[in-house]
């Protein structure tokens, strides 16, 4: 069969399987006040229409920030805007200024998933098509196959068709960032890079491997001659776009300060809820959040972050290949996730879109997905996703031993691991005097897993010599 | 691809495991009034003795199919209690908790298993070629277009029916045939019969070709075998002296000619003949106005009505007109039988040729067209380009049982993957001598996107749509009529053309 039908073929199964996982629950239904992701989504594309852009960011009458502030950047805000603009066409009543608070229904629904599609197949499905065609070795059939499998991967679509987000924007367009990198667009990759972190702060994650790549591009072509010049060009670029994201805001100079209060909310500790990084399994032998004070909690985090990321930009910008850059990617979003302040679950998404074992990031969401009513679709998605990439997996390295020989017995444990845990957390009930066992049992076997990823690539990239590729799918 | 050349048959498990969780990803998605048909006739089953089976009337949905899916309903309905008694109280009409629905949905997508098990009996009555490339094989392909079947996925796993599993006892039998175990294979159709009494309309094309192959070329023993096979099934249903009530359950004519929405037929282009006749003799004053009977065939009830300016159609005229339409066909089976392949021919159109002229036909019979015709399209490069037609306009045709917005997406995105994957993989197949479809037949498939753009985007939102609301659905049977009419004539025009028994037959 030609590529162009199987590619069509990989595509319209990712698309059905994340319109399929919509029709389920969302983050929030029926639960007020508060509601969930879904309703801050909704009340940011009310707070955007009603009200000037000088205000999106303040506290004032019309915008309480407590009640799901916007905390993006500002291409997040235009986005609902834009949304926004959609919505009062359809009925009014979805974006009325406080009226509309915890506004639930059917067609509401269809249309605020209606957006994640649309922007889906904009963005973040093109760019995942390109990468497997130009940027994955190995027959045609395995770029078909690794497209598959990065568009069904369970996280991203249990993530945007089910909690409710937009990661697929922001991943889309980091993605377009390393395409253009790859294919030596440096100031394309620029530009769209730059989009990427003034959609989502968490794009800070890959900025570091980014930046010393380029600067080590331009080093390595002398940094009197061509390589100044290029990189006074991407500086300008990257200039020009963040002002350009920014201009509203830079009429007062109060305003992007707000903005990046906004942003970065370090009064609001070190963790929430139970996310799979250093801290929160810390804080399970030593009350952490309690035994330091605020700023000490700060710098311990900036410290062990920066510990854990200097060894791999240190490596990339003496030797910036694609390789090194990929490596890099996967690095610094660990260095960033395990240490830093104010993570969330979601954003070990970063990480994932450049690792093969995503298995156990998905898993790691679990608590959150059994909270938003999203254990159907975890289940089949993870299901199907780990059938599949194992059955292509094994058909297309050219191997004869049979599957189990094929991982080290590590792999498999894990998975036993995370299956026993899976349905523990489901169908058992905590001891009363844990009553957050379960949650926590993950977030600690995946901060384990975790750990023991970022020590294993960082050692692949720092004693890497230039050895082949290997044929797993660590694209 | 990297699999050794040993006969490596994961790809089948790869694809039945991959349609399955797409099936378990539709659970929540919409479902008909078909769910409480169901979940009505598991309650009846349960709750009440035998002899009320076809009695109960308190739900409008009463039980009518034959006996043995009634039995398998029972059986069901034990493994029901595991989840939810409540769904068996007779009384709970529309009763769908979230455990019922995961119950009738489970046991759905459970039932399938028959349906894969038949598949791989028909992909070993295939001549494969050896070293061939995966994608290229012509079991692959079969495998691909019986279990991906679009129409059949939503159908059954949103409508909601247990047509994978009838399917599945059809295409077994077709392969017991097959492969000369032709004892096995009216058997299963007699068990199929007396599980769904729609698979009469391909009964014709059984009764000849058994009766004509081996009741009267092989010793007397299989004479009396065959046709006492088919009869014992349908009398060994244990009820005695209902079968009056029981008939007129399963054969409901007062219910109109055209089903609700309108199947795809001769029917179809018949009463939109009348409509444009009777408006056309209004405007030139031919026809009184005042004579006309109300347009209320245009109405998506379901209830009897008059033609204006044609003759009325009765339920006999359309059985008269069946029996002339397939009696052709018949006759060609038994004067050259052609092996199991002329008798698969026969079937569909058959199938095809009750689909067309029937009473009351739903939209969904097209499957029982569809789904043999893909054994022939996997063979021979005609049926590959006629099988791509009736497929692509009977699914298209489907559209209309799926009227929610919210399934909008999940029926255009499954349309065009069942659709590319067939044009891909057949002209894969038959890359050699040209192309599988004239540039005619190119031009009305593609005629099915404005058409589709027209009555689910364009219509809704013009002022005509409180008016004449049914005119889309109009439109959609008219249009996939001349396509299903195409499809029927060119399948005739093989089966009356094809060479005769002494050319090597593959099937055999």
């Amino acid at each position: 069969m030609e590529n162009w039908s199987l590619f069509s073929l990989c595509v319209l199964l990712g698309l059905t399987s994340r319109w399929a996982v919509s029709f389920h629950s969302y983050s929030g239904a029926g639960k007020p006040p508060m509601f969930g992701d879904y309703e801050a989504q909704r009340h940011w594309q009310e707070v955007t229409y009603n009200l000037p852009v000088h205000e999106w960011y303040f506290n004032t009458t019309n915008n309480d920030l407590n009640y799901w502030g916007l905390d993006y950047p500002p291409l997040t805000a235009y986005h609902s805007l834009v949304c926004a603009y959609v919505a009062k066409l359809l009925n009014p009543e979805w974006v009325e200024l406080h009226a509309s608070r915890g506004y639930e229904s059917h067609s509401h629904k269809l249309f605020m998933r209606a957006t994640v599609l649309f922007t889906d197949i904009l963005i973040y499905i093109p760019a995942v098509l390109l990468y497997c065609f130009y940027f994955c070795d190995g027959s045609s059939k395995q770029k078909v196959a690794t497209a598959l499998c990065i568009l069904l991967y369970p996280g991203l679509i249990l993530i945007d068709y089910g909690h409710f987000q937009y990661n697929s924007v922001s991943l889309g367009l980091a993605l377009w960032g390393i395409l253009g990198l790859g294919l030596g667009w440096d100031l394309f990759g620029s530009l769209a890079f730059t989009l990427a972190l003034n959609y989502k702060q968490m794009e800070l994650y890959h900025s570091l491997p980014f930046f010393c790549y380029l600067l080590g591009k331009c080093i390595k072509q002398g940094l009197t001659g061509r390589g100044f010049f290029q990189l006074a060009k991407i500086s300008l670029t990257v200039l020009v776009t963040f002002a350009l994201c920014w201009m509203p805001f830079l009429s007062d100079p109060k305003q992007p300060l707000q903005v990046l209060h906004r942003l970065f909310p370090f009064g609001r500790g070190l963790f929430e809820d139970k996310v799979a990084n250093t801290w929160c399994s810390l804080n399970v032998l030593i009350k952490i959040k309690t035994l330091l004070s605020r700023e000490t909690q700060l710098f311990l985090s900036f410290a062990l972050t920066l510990l854990f990321i200097l060894p791999s930009s240190l490596k990339l910008l003496s030797k910036p290949n694609l390789w090194q850059f990929k490596l890099a990617l996967v690095n610094s979003s660990l260095a960033f996730f395990l240490f830093s302040f104010q993570v969330h679950e979601k954003s070990i998404l970063l990480a994932a879109l450049l690792m093969f074992f995503l298995f156990v990031f998905f898993h790691s969401m679990l608590p959150l997905l059994v909270k938003d009513g999203l254990l159907l679709p975890y289940v089949v998605t993870s299901l199907a996703f780990l059938f599949l990439s194992l059955y292509l997996l094994s058909h297309l390295t050219r191997t004869n031993e049979p599957l189990f020989w094929y991982f080290p017995f590590h792999f498999w444990f894990s998975l036993v691991a995370m299956a026993v845990l899976s349905f523990t957390s489901v169908w058992l009930e905590p001891p009363a005097k844990f009553p957050d066992l379960f949650p926590v049992l993950v977030s600690i076997l995946s901060f384990l897993h975790f750990l023991g990823f970022i020590i294993y690539f960082n050692l692949v990239q720092l004693m890497e010599p230039q050895r082949k590729k290997s044929q797993k799918k660590t694209n | 691809m990297a699999a050794p050349m040993t006969n490596d048959q994961s790809w089948f498990y790869a694809l039945a495991l991959g349609v399955s969780f797409l099936k378990c990803l539709l659970i929540n998605a919409y479902h008909s009034t078909d769910f409480e048909v169901h979940r009505n006739w598991l309650a009846l089953t349960h709750s009440l003795p035998v002899s009320q089976w076809y009695y109960e009337a308190t739900s409008e949905w009463t039980l009518d199919y034959p006996p043995l899916f009634a039995w398998f309903e029972y059986g069901l309905s034990h493994i029901a209690c595991f989840f939810d008694k409540e769904m068996l109280v007779v009384p709970n009409l529309n009763y769908a908790s979230p455990a019922t629905v995961l119950f009738q949905r489970l046991s759905v997508i459970v039932a399938d298993v028959v349906f894969f098990y038949a598949v791989k009996e028909c992909c070993k009555c295939l001549r494969e070629d050896k070293g061939k490339d995966l994608l290229g094989k012509p079991s692959f392909i079969l495998t691909g277009l019986l279990l991906w079947n679009f129409g059949l996925l939503i159908v059954d796993h949103i409508h909601f029916q247990y047509n994978g599993f009838l399917f599945g006892v059809l295409l077994l039998s077709i392969a017991r045939h097959c492969q000369n175990r032709h004892f096995e294979g009216a058997f299963l159709f007699s068990v199929l019969l007396n599980l769904k009494h729609i698979y009469l309309y391909i009964a014709p094309a059984y009764g000849i070709y058994l009766l004509r192959c081996f009741c009267f070329t092989q010793n007397s023993s299989d004479q009396i075998m065959q046709p006492l096979f088919i009869d014992k099934s349908r009398s060994s249903l244990f009820i005695k002296g209902q079968l009056p009530q029981v008939l007129s359950r399963l054969f409901p004519f007062k219910r109109g000619l055209c089903h609700a929405y309108w199947a795809p037929n001769i029917w179809a282009l018949y009463n939109i003949a009348d409509k444009a006749f009777s408006i056309l003799g209004v405007k030139f004053r031919l026809l009184d106005i005042n004579k006309l009977p109300k347009a209320s065939m245009t109405g998506g009830l379901v209830q009897e009505f008059q033609h204006s300016v044609l003759p009325s159609v009765s339920p006999l005229a359309t059985l008269v007109c069946t029996l002339l339409s397939i009696l052709p066909a018949l006759f060609k089976i038994w004067h050259r039988p052609n092996g199991a392949r002329g008798f698969l021919r026969c079937l569909v159109i058959c199938a095809l040729g009750s689909f067309m002229f029937g009473w009351h036909v739903h939209e969904k019979a097209i499957l029982m067209a569809i789904l043999p015709l893909s054994l022939l399209a996997v063979d021979s490069r005609k049926d590959a380009g006629i099988f791509l037609m009736l497929s692509v306009t009977g699914h298209y045709s489907l559209f209309p049982l799926l009227f929610t917005t919210q399934e909008l997406p999940i029926k255009i995105f499954l349309m065009l993957l069942f659709t590319i994957f067939s044009l891909a993989s057949l002209k894969t197949l038959f890359r050699k001598g040209g192309a599988l479809l004239n540039p005619l037949e190119v031009t009305y498939l593609l005629g099915l996107i404005p058409l589709e753009l027209i009555c689910e985007f364009v219509y809704p939102l013009t002022v005509w749509q409180k008016t004449f609301p049914f005119l889309p659905l109009m439109l959609t049977s008219v249009y996939c009529a001349l396509g299903v009419t195409y499809a029927f004539i060119r399948l005739y025009n093989s089966l009356l053309t094809c060479s005769d028994t002494t050319k090597k037959t593959k099937m055999q």
